[in-house]
């Protein structure tokens, strides 16, 4: 009878604990290289950096250029006006 | 002005000459590394933007309620500033999440309204452009809305569930990752200085731009 009661234990434990053990991942068996990661785990983060930095000086700078240009052209429109004013009027 | 303005170009360039080696020394974040550096120019970007919008929002209120139009070149300098230092924060945080959270974009609360804010002050501006007679203070009314909009899209991270950082990331910067805050301050302080210093030769554009449409018009009531 005690036997029987050890084995039907035993047995609850086994089955209890089959679920839980059928969810465990898997061992490591080997290492993996980080070049075998999967793409998206694997991105440098340099270039981005870079990039972020890059485009802040590039739109500041092309936007520097426009106030400039435009400046200029403002400036070169109203001399122009300024010219013809003070020729004699035909 | 005139007289602060060559000593503020060397300031600016002081410091963001500075702000690459203080970012360099800063430390690293814990999960997301290298990348985390795009913070150091994405926030204070943000900043600047925040800083134009306030600029266009108050010239744009005075110019609409008191009839000011001397202010009105400073609204839409800043306005165009909102939109320069919106696209770089809009370019460098796709940069950061591309990495940190494996996609360019996600069309969350923070990330979809800073982008409708930003459209917000690009149809300013072409309101402006294509507008014609009497669209400034179409203009102007826009940019109220759009200033009105600013705090609920500074504001959506603490609200809505989101992927983007929670705002209290700044203010806990200086006690939770020690030697991040004072590149993050110069790199903020240098920003705002930027968009000082653009200003003032925005608003000399905007200003001479009146004068030359001034002197048309005189011209052609000869």
């Amino acid at each position: 009878m005690t036997v029987r009661r050890i084995v039907m234990a035993l047995w609850s434990i086994v089955l209890v604990s089959a679920p839980a053990l059928a969810f465990q991942p898997p061992p490591q068996s080997e290492f993996v290289p980080v070049t075998e990661l999967p793409a998206g785990d694997q991105l440098p983060a340099a270039p981005y950096l870079i990039a972020a930095y890059v485009f802040v000086w590039l739109a500041v700078m092309l936007y520097l250029w426009t106030i400039w240009r435009r400046l200029n052209k403002v400036e070169a429109d109203m001399r122009t006006l300024e010219q013809r004013q003070r020729s004699p009027s035909r | 002005m005139k007289k602060m303005f060559a000593p503020l170009l060397v300031i600016v360039a002081a410091m963001f000459a500075a702000a690459p080696i203080m970012i360099a020394q800063a430390p690293f974040e814990s999960t997301m590394g290298l990348i985390q550096k795009i913070f150091y120019y994405h926030v204070p970007s943000w900043m600047a933007m925040y800083s134009a919008i306030v600029v266009c929002g108050v010239a744009s209120a005075i110019y609409l309620f008191k009839g000011r139009a001397d202010v009105d070149c400073y609204a839409v300098s800043a306005a165009e500033l909102a939109v320069l230092f919106g696209l770089m924060g809009l370019v460098t945080g796709p940069l950061w999440g591309r990495k940190a959270w494996g996609v360019w974009w996600q069309w969350d609360a923070r990330l979809t309204s800073a982008l409708l804010l930003e459209l917000i002050f690009v149809a300013y501006l072409m309101v402006r452009k294509f507008g014609g007679p009497g669209s400034e203070k179409l203009a102007a009314a826009t940019a109220l809305f759009g200033t009105a909009t600013a705090p609920f899209v500074y504001k959506s991270v603490d609200i809505w569930r989101t992927v983007h950082p929670k705002t209290s990331v700044v203010p806990l910067l200086a006690s939770s990752m020690p030697g991040a805050g004072r590149p993050f301050a110069l790199s903020s302080i240098a920003f705002i200085l930027l968009f000082v210093v653009l200003l003032t030769l925005r608003v000399k554009l905007a200003r001479q731009q009146n004068t030359l449409d001034n002197l048309y018009l005189a011209q052609e009531d000869r």
